[in-house]
């Protein structure tokens, strides 16, 4: 049977060289030139294999920020995705994982309405916030199961699917219920890049918009009113106190004051 | 904002034991409880529960609540968050700590829906007083440092591992333990099975020293100097994103913005030049140690201790430099 997928997509920073405007202490965005978060390429990547690997199945890509956000979805949309959905509105100005993942999770909720919806598809994280909260968080407003860091969908049908999932000393074999949340890790596959097709289909193709009151949120659920952390202050690391060069005639010369140095600094 | 003043943390396990990172989580819950003034206890899950509660007793923790439920050996992302939910409402928990695995950050965000609470993902710093919590979290590969503060009652946090010290066990501290039934939860996830990684292999996340090579080893089978010289450090093995790419190491071992995030005490930097994406993974390490031929490569200048030469001459004299003194003073 078909599957029903809708990919979860960020527009961000093309870049994370940015820096920060003295007088706010906050990052400066304005000028940045904007994508499709990396991350999510993998999971775009993963929606398109699946629709291959099940003939019929559908995916949408969905995003929430200001206008120009549909950019992501457009992009997912030349990647192979069939259809692009954006929740936007002043409303969702400032928020945080918490506050961004309710308004995702609503959104999914009124396509799962109007066809349900097998598997839900996140990046790891974003290359702007880094949080990689939202996944694990959508999963918990859907009250569906999630699970992250994965780096393979061994088997799926529409009721069940088994997941490689990537810990930190292996690999565990999950088996999940449909609908779910999974995350996907870079392992997962390699992303195709866009086809001059997929340009010209995404350039024309209607992506739908939602506002709060679309999703039946209220204002002070959303944005920064709806948000449960604040950035206070954005600033560059501290810088690294100056090095030394470990100098000698020779290798082993060298090698002999590093291990000098590192048993002094206690560090081996 | 007021709220909740305690402190819970999450201790879970991994493969029927502890990790590391729960007993810096004790350091982490300690700096908490003394911005929020409340008390630090713990909760342990699985058969092996009360051996957890005894070891994060011994470990300065004061009491530990055990659900000794051989269920949640495995990691069941509801189950855990409705157990821990349950207890925070029931001790006047205002500050739940995690450790940053991939289990915590799924049990996190079960937790904040349930809780109503903010989370701070991945923090590396905790400060603040009289009942008010901000944290510090690396934005934007690492290039940027931001601060958080909360609004609302319940804070939940997610803590790098390296980040603060782990407690040790002392002499005469011992836990309250006290058991906790966990409401039943509805399992929709199963682990059917478990391979590990190959025997031995230190994970990165958790390693106090790292020994990292790039793409100036040359080819794949320089990995085995790498290698030998973590094994000799009992250090973690990483890698630069280019030879994971090239795949002459498989990308769990991958530093950088697309890999891991690391801080050991010591990174040794080998035939890395250090580019922005791996250095955003690596460069709040304690102490870096480079070796390139290229002097002026940025790796090369962030670098505690810089040693100009080839990885192929460097490396090997390392090792036996460390085995002679070794030697020397058995």
């Amino acid at each position: 049977m078909p599957l029903n997928i809708v990919v979860c997509v960020k527009h961000t920073p093309a870049t994370t060289s940015v820096s920060v405007d003295s007088g706010t202490g906050k990052v400066k965005t304005a000028g940045l030139s904007y994508g499709l978060n990396p991350f999510d390429e993998y999971a775009v990547e993963e929606a398109v294999r699946l629709k291959e690997r099940v003939p019929g199945s559908f995916a949408t890509a969905l995003t929430l920020g200001p206008d120009a956000a549909e950019a992501a979805p457009r992009e997912a949309i030349s990647r192979g995705i069939d259809a692009g959905a954006i929740v936007t509105g002043p409303e969702f100005d400032g928020g945080d994982s918490y506050a961004t993942s309710l308004a995702l999770a609503a959104a999914i909720k009124k396509l799962h309405a109007q066809k349900p919806v097998h598997l839900v598809l996140f990046g790891k994280n974003t290359n702007d916030g880094n949080s990689g909260m939202v996944g694990g968080l959508v999963a918990a407003w859907l009250d569906w199961p999630g699970v992250l860091s994965v780096k393979k969908i061994e088997a799926v049908d529409e009721s069940s699917a088994a997941v490689w999932r990537a810990m930190e000393d292996g690999v565990e074999t999950v088996k999940v219920k449909l609908p779910a949340a999974i995350s996907t890790i870079k392992e997962i596959n390699e992303p195709r890049l866009p086809s001059l097709k997929g340009k010209m289909v995404a350039k024309k193709a209607a992506v739908a918009k939602f506002s709060a009151a679309d999703l039946g949120l209220k204002p002070e659920e959303v944005g920064a009113a709806g948000a449960k952390t604040s950035v206070s202050r954005q600033s560059p690391p501290p810088s690294r106190p100056a090095g030394m060069k470990v100098e000698g005639a020779t290798a082993a010369d060298k090698a002999k004051k590093l291990v000098d140095i590192l048993i002094e600094r206690k560090l081996i | 904002m007021p709220g909740e003043k305690n402190v819970l943390i999450a201790a879970l396990p991994q493969r029927g034991k502890l990790p590391p990172a729960v007993y810096e989580l004790i350091s982490a819950g300690k700096a908490a409880a003394a911005a929020t003034g409340g008390a630090v206890s713990a909760v342990v899950f699985g058969a092996k529960a009360q051996d957890f509660a005894r070891d994060l007793g011994a470990r300065g923790v004061e009491k530990v609540h055990a659900v000794s439920d051989a269920a949640l050996d495995q990691f069941v992302g509801e189950a855990y968050a409705s157990a821990v939910a349950a207890l925070a409402k029931q001790e006047g928990v205002g500050v739940v700590l995690i450790a940053a695995s991939v289990a915590g950050r799924s049990l996190a965000a079960r937790l904040a829906v349930l809780l109503k609470a903010g989370v701070a993902a991945e923090i590396c710093e905790l400060s603040g007083s009289g009942g008010n919590l901000s944290a510090k979290r690396y934005q934007y590969g690492g290039n940027i440092v931001a601060e958080l503060a909360f609004k609302s009652d319940v804070k939940i946090l997610t803590v790098q591992p390296m980040a603060f010290e782990a407690a040790a066990a002392q002499a005469g501290q011992s836990a309250q333990v006290v058991p906790f039934a966990a409401p039943a939860a509805s399992a929709r996830t199963e682990v059917a099975s478990f391979k590990a990684d190959e025997g031995g292999e230190i994970d990165l996340g958790a390693a106090e020293r790292i020994v990292s090579g790039g793409r100036g080893l040359g080819n794949a089978e320089g990995f085995k100097l790498i290698r030998e010289l973590a094994q000799t450090l009992g250090a973690a093995v990483g890698a630069s994103r280019a030879v994971v790419d090239a795949g002459w190491i498989a990308y769990k071992h991958q530093v950088g913005l697309t890999g891991r995030t690391v801080h050991p005490k010591l990174y040794v930097a080998c035939g890395i030049s250090g580019q922005i994406q791996h250095l955003a993974g690596m460069a709040s390490s304690a102490n870096i140690v480079a070796v390139n031929t290229d002097a002026a490569c940025p790796m090369m200048e962030i670098a505690t201790l810089a040693v100009v030469g080839d990885v192929y001459e460097v490396l090997p004299a390392v090792i036996s430099e460390i085995k002679r003194r070794r030697g020397a003073s058995a």
